[in-house]
């Protein structure tokens, strides 16, 4: 069974704060429910799935439906990361075709800054019982130095160079420029990333994405109330998810998950990356697109450096326009966790609803990318393609 | 320059790798090897990660290897090198390069185990030019 045509993205909603001193991380989550539901049309009483993910407070799933009052007959906390969201519209679209609910609602939350969380460049500890604890935690794994080790594989077996890193960079600022929410909308050139500090070889400051306080929701449903809804209806075409790991030690930081789960949803879709006009690629740092987009087969692997440069993302300018809401590179990074954000502005741009400057012009087609947890020892991969009905 | 000594946090051990720590307390290196499939893996587990099955053995490593990637964290005090290394054995391990000039490191530079000791902890395999 496909789920092409099976569900329909009603609602999206993110959140507008980037700094959350004054709001709880159950609030968050619920505003921006609220958000997305009034963006569907819908309200709480119409929900009868819920989807979340780490982010949750306490029991999850369990504490959140207490919080805001919902009433379920399914709920799914699938936690892959920062790629947990695009993964939950594609089970919500799986539930909802076996008649499991009828409108799911999926939330994400943070408050990293807030809570002046070392994010990047502190390593974190999962816990004792974590079996890989023992063997990495003493060595200082922090986010940046493992994506690094990613960049310098790359860059030793197929010649990428900063350079090539720093387009994409520059590609999410252009567009970060007409997000009045962005937190970073100052254009910035290839010179400028190459030569922002080095926080770890060989990735710069401006490599690297934001760290905001924030949140997000999306709302998916049935055909049938998709239908009845004011809003453009934006259908499920396909996904496809993955877990990429260290397999016992025969470690390749060269790929990512999206080598599977790419041809997964291109083929549940039944569209090539020749039909995607827009693209939503997890951007926690430079080197994470770079491969991504190799990956998903929208160029060789070994020539992504080749591929985003001189300004091949930029909508209006280049072949691929990626992230228009600035991305993590520039606009939000809500909670550390990038997934939501990225179908909310892949939705945007099947409606029409992007900023006029960045709104790609005849947007029938789009593909939204989690990359959730570490590219160099563990990481869920989820692809999720989108089109106008 | 020799770089400066970063001190390493205790690794939290556990019953079923205790013996890798009693090994490296010891001054060995060792790895799993799966005597059902013949594969070496790291980092240990019971079960071979590769076959499934549970005859698996620690072997002594040679603790001879080459640097498959790493990232020198330029913004900790002091700064360090996180790094894999290839074993002769086979499987890539997380490590620390130590004892070198971070500005001279390379992928495939040839290294050997050197073990540092941890906060309150058994020592934990790193790696240095050979």
């Amino acid at each position: 069974m496909s789920l092409r045509g099976k569900a329909y993205v009603a609602g999206v909603f993110e959140h507008p704060t980037r700094k959350a001193d004054d709001k709880s991380l159950a609030q968050l989550h619920a505003e921006s429910a609220a958000g997305a539901l009034a963006d569907a049309g819908l309200t709480k009483n119409d929900v009868d799935g819920y989807f979340c993910a780490g982010d949750a407070p306490g029991l999850g799933g369990l504490s959140m439906a207490d919080y805001m009052g919902l009433k379920l007959r399914h709920v799914d906390t699938t936690e892959t990361g920062g790629s947990s969201y695009v993964i939950h519209v594609a089970h919500a679209a799986q539930a909802i075709a076996m008649g499991k609910c009828d409108v799911a609602l999926i939330t994400l939350a943070g408050r990293p800054r807030a809570e002046g969380m070392a994010t990047g460049t502190a390593p974190r500890n999962y816990g004792v019982t974590t079996p890989d604890v023992p063997f990495e935690f003493p060595y200082g794994p922090t986010v940046v130095n493992q994506y690094a080790m990613a960049a310098m594989r790359h860059m030793h077996e197929f010649g990428t160079t900063g350079a090539q890193l720093a387009w994409i960079k520059v590609a999410a600022s252009h567009h970060a420029q007409h997000n009045e929410r962005a937190l970073l909308r100052e254009v910035v050139t290839v010179d400028d990333v190459v030569n922002s500090p080095v926080i770890a070889d060989p990735l710069h400051r401006l490599d690297c994405c934001v760290i905001t306080d924030g949140g997000g929701a999306i709302v998916v449903v049935k055909p049938e109330i998709a239908k009845r809804l004011k809003r453009p209806p934006v259908k499920v075409l396909g996904a496809g998810e993955a877990v990429k790991h260290q397999r016992g030690g025969k470690i390749d930081l060269t790929y990512t998950g999206a080598v599977w789960s790419g041809p997964a949803a291109f083929a549940e879709a039944g569209v090539t990356p020749a039909d995607v006009k827009y693209v939503s690629i997890y951007d926690s740092f430079t080197i994470t697109v770079l491969v991504t987009l190799e990956d998903l087969g929208f160029c060789a692997k070994g020539q992504g450096g080749k591929f985003v440069s001189d300004g091949a993302l930029i909508s209006g300018v280049g072949r691929l326009p990626f992230n228009t809401d600035g991305g993590g590179l520039c606009n939000n990074h809500p909670g550390n966790r990038g997934g939501l954000t990225k179908v909310v502005e892949a939705v945007r741009q099947l409606r029409g609803e992007a900023h006029p400057r960045v709104q790609v012009k005849n947007c029938d087609v789009t593909l939204a990318h989690g990359t959730g947890g570490s590219l160099a020892t563990r990481h869920g991969s989820a692809t999720l393609i989108m089109g106008r009905d | 320059m020799a770089a400066a000594a970063r001190t390493i946090p205790a690794p939290p051990t556990n019953v079923e790798v205790q013996p890798f720590f009693d090994a490296a307390a010891a001054g060995r290196l060792v790895v799993k090897r799966c005597l059902a499939c013949g594969e070496s893996h790291h980092y240990p587990r019971t079960m071979c990660p590769h076959c499934g099955s549970d005859r698996t053995e620690w072997k002594d490593a040679s603790g001879r290897g080459t640097i498959y990637s790493y990232s020198v964290l330029r913004r900790a005090t002091p700064p360090y090198a996180i790094a894999y290394v290839t074993l002769e054995e086979g499987p890539t391990m997380m490590t620390n390069l130590v004892d070198c000039d971070f500005d001279a490191l390379r992928i495939g530079q040839a290294v050997r185990v050197v073990f540092t000791p941890t906060d309150g902890g058994p020592p934990v395999p790193t790696f240095t030019p050979a």
